[in-house]
């Protein structure tokens, strides 16, 4: 298994960015701040570069920023929709690698272990997120690190575009020159490293590995529990000699196919082209693992920084590639290319193992007909989801709540078996239909009954086979079921019940329904 | 769509209508093979105020897998499943299968689709015929849709001879109308024997059939019962002989 990877991305102006983006560039001689209303007044949340030059600071109060200079403009900042924005960009930046996360307020983590050949080294990867980012005009400091906190450190305080290898992590490698504050820790712990004279990451180290050491600054910290206000725990984190639960451990990697398109695609007939070619790859991906898929996502990523996802979940596992071509060409009717689509990824987020068979070619599938798993996929590709269900047993006494239906071709779960001495009809209606009891003999059934407007007269009956509510599930005035099995004079069999007693104190007359009809 | 090419039409030769004249003249009862390209493609008349469409051709279909011709590739147990298709519009009328009451052996391997326009059934029940892990395909379809002209059965048919899949197609309040099925019945419920201990139960279903359209066999109307040994068919009238090309289905 490769050395984890992770690219940080901080976007040190996100807020200003995007103010730029939404509302053209500032003008020229009134340098533009974003302020949030606070109980003491408006303060200053975000300062572009001229303000900055003119002396605001992001947390002053306006008011100050004012006295400094005079022509300053203002604009509210929008925290909310600067987090919505970056949510869309992790989605974005997942174009790195599989797996991206927010880091707030202003930061983006991707997971890129073992994708960086893709785009030609981690060098090169790096220089790409520098691109694709400066394209859509966002300010962003990148690095390439073995752990999440490393990757932050170098990002916010190391050089640009700075990279960490496996083996640099530890000792005095470019992290022991940053300073204190690449350890995500608090203010007021920054204060008192600052106070006992611990500016650097390094000094820190040497501390640790020094006499007395570690236990020293234990015993400072020692009330302090969370990361974010014990040094130890953010330096043990950074070296990765502790978990991170920022960074979910990613065992197996999905097996992903990508093509980058030099010319955009436009047009359906190439885009089904490309999707061939990722078909077989993943095919032969899946194949040299020995491995199906079951479900497999197509993401699209568009020039205009859109990224389209189609998924796709399947009956049994599969990597048939003419099988999965022909499902996601479906699923492509409505793909919006917009300005044109650069990347095409197919991923198979789930998988299970499959033996190596011999193909089921189509031409085979013609003469031999195709699998049920093929069949079923069809089907459920072109009918919706649940249209395709099989009937399960189910414990319960009510006839309707008996049987479920789940997805075929998955095991059938555990079932008491049937008792034979109940007959129950071939088909059972969604709902009972109420039926009108036109004459009923003293005994409960009834002798005459009207059902959609035609008048049945019953010839032979058995019953009643009494059903009682469910009192563990169902409320106290529910009211219990006998249920007849019932021939007309003309030889239709049905299943009709009378919902009530009268004298069970339930409310009025029983009601009459018809839920089953009978072979 | 699949392109196999019909044998050219035997009405054609003289000597084949002669041949076909002498086939029909084999009268229709239970245990036929259900696999052959005769009797590939059922339908079936019925009301939908009772269950007398599906039953029927469940009855049929299993009297005809019961009776299919032993094979090498079936000398194992026979594990493939059965499709069952309904439009929406069916399911509201008479109903879902309802496994308890289903037949013992098919109650593990039914798959039903659920269609919501007649378009979506077609095509469910042309992918289950050309599938090769389906015993039998049963579908049931209300009224007249105008997706299901002579073309459409026409292709069924094709599709259920192509890959020996026979297939049932329930027809709910339909009327007869032009349609390439080999076999076209019209049935409806009858009164059930007594069963022996309770007289006053209703018995082992039985139903009234009539085959009014068939490429091989005559017309004629039969009492279908089925009662747990098999189909059983006892013949009520023959039909009035009517001219040959009024049966060519």
């Amino acid at each position: 298994m490769p050395p984890r990877r992770i690219l940080s991305l901080w976007l040190p102006a996100l807020a200003m960015d995007r103010h730029r983006l939404l509302h053209g560039p500032e003008e020229a001689d009134r340098p533009l701040v974003l302020i949030a209303d606070t109980a003491h007044g408006p303060r200053i949340e975000a300062v572009g570069g001229p303000a900055s030059e003119a002396g605001a600071r992001t947390g002053m109060m306006l008011a100050d920023a004012r006295a400094l200079c005079p022509a300053i403009a203002t604009a509210p900042c929008d925290p909310a929709g600067d987090r919505a924005f970056l949510e869309k960009l992790a989605v974005w930046a997942a174009r790195w690698g599989p797996w991206a996360a927010i880091d707030p307020p202003d930061g983006l983590l991707v997971d890129v272990t073992a994708v960086a050949h893709l785009f030609g080294g981690e060098a090169a990867l790096v220089t790409d997120a520098h691109e694709a980012f400066e394209r859509h005009g966002l300010a962003v400091r990148a690095a390439i690190a073995p752990t999440a906190g490393a990757a932050w450190a170098l990002a916010h305080h190391g050089p640009p575009g700075s990279i960490l290898g496996p083996e640099d992590a530890c000792g005095d490698g470019p992290l022991a020159g940053l300073p204190v504050a690449a350890l995500r820790l608090e203010g007021e712990v920054l204060t008192v490293l600052r106070r006992l004279g611990i500016r650097r990451i390094g000094q820190l180290s040497r501390v640790e590995s020094g006499p007395g050491g570690r236990d020293a600054i234990q015993r400072r910290f020692r009330n302090r529990r969370s990361p974010a206000v014990n040094p130890l725990l953010r330096l043990d984190q950074i070296l990765g000699h502790a978990p991170e639960p920022l960074v979910p451990v990613v065992p197996v990697m999905p097996p992903l196919v990508q093509r980058r398109l030099v010319e955009p695609i436009r047009h359906r007939a190439l885009l089904d082209r490309v999707l061939g070619d990722l078909a077989e790859e993943m095919a032969r991906e899946l194949e040299s693992r020995a491995e199906g898929a079951r479900r497999l996502e197509l993401g699209l990523w568009r020039v205009d920084g859109e990224v389209t996802a189609r998924s796709l979940e399947m009956a049994a596992a599969t990597r048939d590639s003419a099988h999965i071509h022909r499902l996601f060409g479906g699923k492509l009717d409505d793909v919006d290319a917009g300005f044109g689509i650069e990347i095409v990824r197919l991923r198979a987020n789930w998988v299970e193992p499959v033996a190596r068979v011999q193909g089921d070619l189509e031409a085979g599938a013609e003469r031999c007909g195709t699998s049920l798993s093929a069949c079923i996929d069809r089907l459920a590709v072109r009918l919706g989801e649940g249209a395709v269900s099989r009937p399960v047993a189910f414990a319960s006494h009510l006839p309707e709540r008996a049987q479920r239906w789940q997805t075929p071709l998955s095991p059938e779960p555990v079932s008491q078996g049937e008792l034979a001495f109940h007959a129950r009809p071939l088909k059972l209606l969604d709902r009972p239909e109420a039926i009108t009891v036109l004459y009923a003999t003293p005994d409960g059934y009834p002798q005459r009954f009207r059902w959609r407007g035609k008048v049945h007269d019953v010839a032979r009956v058995e019953g009643p086979e009494r059903i009682a509510p469910e009192w563990w599930r169902e409320k106290g005035g529910t009211r219990l079921r006998d249920y007849y099995r019932i021939e007309d004079q003309v030889g239709r069999r049905y299943w009709i019940y009378r919902a009530g007693l009268v004298t069970d104190g339930r409310g009025g007359l029983p009601g009459w329904f018809l839920q089953g009809l009978f072979a | 769509m699949s392109r196999s090419t019909m044998p050219a039409d035997k009405l054609a030769a003289p000597r084949a209508l002669a041949a076909c004249n002498a086939g029909r003249s084999a009268r229709w009862c239970p245990g036929l093979d259900g696999s052959g390209n005769s009797s590939c493609h059922h339908e079936i008349f019925a009301s939908a105020c009772e269950a007398s469409g599906a039953a029927v051709a469940l009855a049929l279909a299993l009297d005809g897998w019961h009776h299919r011709p032993c094979t090498k590739a079936s000398e194992g147990e026979d594990r493939r499943a059965v499709l069952w298709v309904q439009t929406r519009e069916a399911a509201r009328l008479t109903g879902r299968p309802y496994g308890a009451g289903l037949p013992a052996e098919l109650r593990h391997r039914l798959v039903h689709v659920l269609a919501r326009r007649p378009e979506d059934a077609l095509f469910a029940l042309e992918e289950g015929v050309r599938c090769r892990d389906i015993a039998f395909v049963l579908g049931e379809i209300g009224g007249n849709p105008r997706a299901l002209d002579f073309t459409a059965s026409r292709r069924l048919t094709l599709a259920a001879q192509r890959h020996g899949v026979p297939l049932y197609l329930v027809r709910l309040d339909a009327a007869r109308d032009l349609s390439s099925a080999r076999l076209r019945w019209q049935v409806a419920s009858a009164v059930s024997a007594a069963p022996r201990w309770n007289g006053q139960a209703p018995g082992a279903p039985a139903w009234h059939a009539e085959l009014f359209r068939a490429r091989v066999h005559p017309p004629g109307e039969w009492l279908l019962r089925d009662e747990g040994r098999g189909l059983v068919a006892e013949r009520l009238a023959d039909a009035p002989d009517i001219s040959p090309h009024a049966i060519s289905a």
